[in-house]
């Protein structure tokens, strides 16, 4: 009797323990200093972020590589977190380890970002900007044209819809080479035209 | 000896303050601001966005009214293609480059971009609110 609340008490202790430094764990590896920790992402795609608008802009808000690269909400964020283990095993094996091998498996990184990000409506993206809060007469003339509601948030069930990565690509890091064919002839990437825009495409 | 060391710190002397006096007469760029002041307050000039520039004279290559902070023109690939390609222009609603820049050295028409265009910002600028600093007739 005496022995089994024992037991109970040390597997509780156990699971604490355990639970915390899963937690803990999840969010250590949640962070730019680990992403970069690898010399892979230092010199190559942390580089070319540092180029860009989500590094340094009027506002000083700033995306990390988890902002973008890992959900927010606890599920979808152990899902990713698994699926990652795959990069550890890359990692070992030295798939990416010299800027040449890197620009040569780029484009199948991206893509895999790609879909996953196509596949979840631009998440990550929605987690920072929101249409709701997007002033379209302070943007410039080429953005507010191409930010009709309709086309990338599906408000008036008009189809096919857009969601930010259709458009933004190569916001972060330097595009592939090639990645415009390859996107074309993906049948989950490839972006489908609208009545209006094949009408114009025909004239 | 003793007179030379004398001769040496009268030359020395005399060089020092022609120095002294020649460093005055340098007068600084900075002007008659302190070091620890800001010299002048620094004027910012802010790209002019909008939707096109008239252009000068005929074949003037167009202005760029957009920011292109975001693209790059590389080895590997050339961002603005991504809205002024034959191919994608309809859909993201910019317009064309023009057909001369499909053309080869010998007249050819070609299907991808002309490598005689590929450095589009070679002819094609953005502009600043800013007064040219010397005065052109052109
Ligand atoms: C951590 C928050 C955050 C996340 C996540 C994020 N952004 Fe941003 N984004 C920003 C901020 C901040 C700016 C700069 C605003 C400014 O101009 O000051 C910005 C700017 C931009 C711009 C404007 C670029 C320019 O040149 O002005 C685009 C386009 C953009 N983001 C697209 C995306 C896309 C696509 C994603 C998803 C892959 C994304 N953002 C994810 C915060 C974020
Ligand atoms: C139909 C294509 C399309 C979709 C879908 C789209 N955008 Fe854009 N967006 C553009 C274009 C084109 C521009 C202007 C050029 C550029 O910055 O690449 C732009 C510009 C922007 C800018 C800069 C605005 C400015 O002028 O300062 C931001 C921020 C932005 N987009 C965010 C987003 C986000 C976030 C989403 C998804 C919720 C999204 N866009 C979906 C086409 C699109
Ligand atoms: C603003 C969102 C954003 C941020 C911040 C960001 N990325 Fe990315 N990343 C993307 C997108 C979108 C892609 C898909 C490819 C593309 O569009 O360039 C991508 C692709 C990648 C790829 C695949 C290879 C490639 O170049 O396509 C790697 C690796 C990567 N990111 C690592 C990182 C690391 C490491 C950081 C932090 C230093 C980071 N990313 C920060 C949006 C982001
Ligand atoms: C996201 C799409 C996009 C990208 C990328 C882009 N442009 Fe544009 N560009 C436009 C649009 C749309 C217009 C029409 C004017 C406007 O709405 O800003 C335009 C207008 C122009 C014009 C003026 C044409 C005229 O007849 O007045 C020039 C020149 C130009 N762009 C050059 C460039 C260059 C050079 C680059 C690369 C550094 C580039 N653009 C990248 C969309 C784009
Ligand atoms: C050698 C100089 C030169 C280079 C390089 C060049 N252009 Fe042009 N561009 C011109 C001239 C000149 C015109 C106007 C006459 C014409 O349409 O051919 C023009 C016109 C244009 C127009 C307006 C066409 C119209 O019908 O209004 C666009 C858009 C444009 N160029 C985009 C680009 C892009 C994008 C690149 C890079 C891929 C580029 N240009 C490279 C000289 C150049």
């Amino acid at each position: 009797m005496n022995s089994k609340i024992k037991l109970l008490a040390i597997g509780i202790v156990i699971g604490v323990i355990g639970w915390g430094g899963f937690n803990w764990s999840l969010a250590l590896t949640n962070t730019e200093e680990f992403c970069i920790s690898c010399h892979e992402m230092e010199a190559n795609v942390y580089k070319e972020l540092q180029e860009t608008v989500h590094w340094s802009n009027r506002t000083g808000v700033r995306a990390t590589c988890p902002d973008c690269h890992v959900p927010k909400d606890w599920m979808h964020k152990v899902v990713r977190k698994i699926k990652a283990s795959k990069e550890l095993y890359h990692k070992m094996l030295g798939t990416i380890d010299t800027p040449e091998k890197f620009d040569e498996y780029r484009l199948t990184m991206a893509m895999s970002e790609w879909k996953r990000m196509k596949e979840t409506d631009s998440r990550e993206c929605r987690n920072c900007h929101n249409f709701a809060s997007m002033n379209l007469d302070k943007q410039e003339e080429r953005s507010a044209e191409r930010h009709e509601p309709h086309l990338w948030e599906v408000t008036d069930g008009k189809e096919p819809s857009r969601t930010c990565i259709d458009c933004h690509k190569g916001i972060a890091h330097t595009l592939p080479q090639g990645w415009e064919e390859a996107v074309d002839n993906d049948p989950l990437l490839k972006v489908e035209l609208t009545k209006e825009e094949k009408e114009a495409l025909a004239e | 000896m003793r007179k030379s060391n004398l001769g040496t710190a009268i030359i020395l002397s005399v060089l020092l303050s022609v120095f002294v006096t020649s460093a005055y007469a340098v007068g600084s760029l900075r002007g008659e601001y302190d070091l620890d002041k800001e010299s002048k307050t620094f004027e910012k000039k802010k790209q002019i966005k909008n939707k096109g520039f008239d252009r000068n004279y005929t074949l003037q290559p167009p202005l760029i009214p957009h920011s292109i902070e975001k693209d790059k023109v590389t080895l590997k690939g050339n961002t603005c293609m991504k809205c002024h390609s034959a191919k994608n222009f309809q859909k993201e609603k910019a317009p064309k480059a023009g057909d001369s820049h499909y053309l080869d050295r010998d007249g050819k028409v070609l299907s991808k971009i002309s490598s005689r265009r590929y450095f589009c910002m070679q002819c094609h600028v953005p502009q600043l609110d800013a007064q040219p600093l010397v005065d052109n007739n052109f």
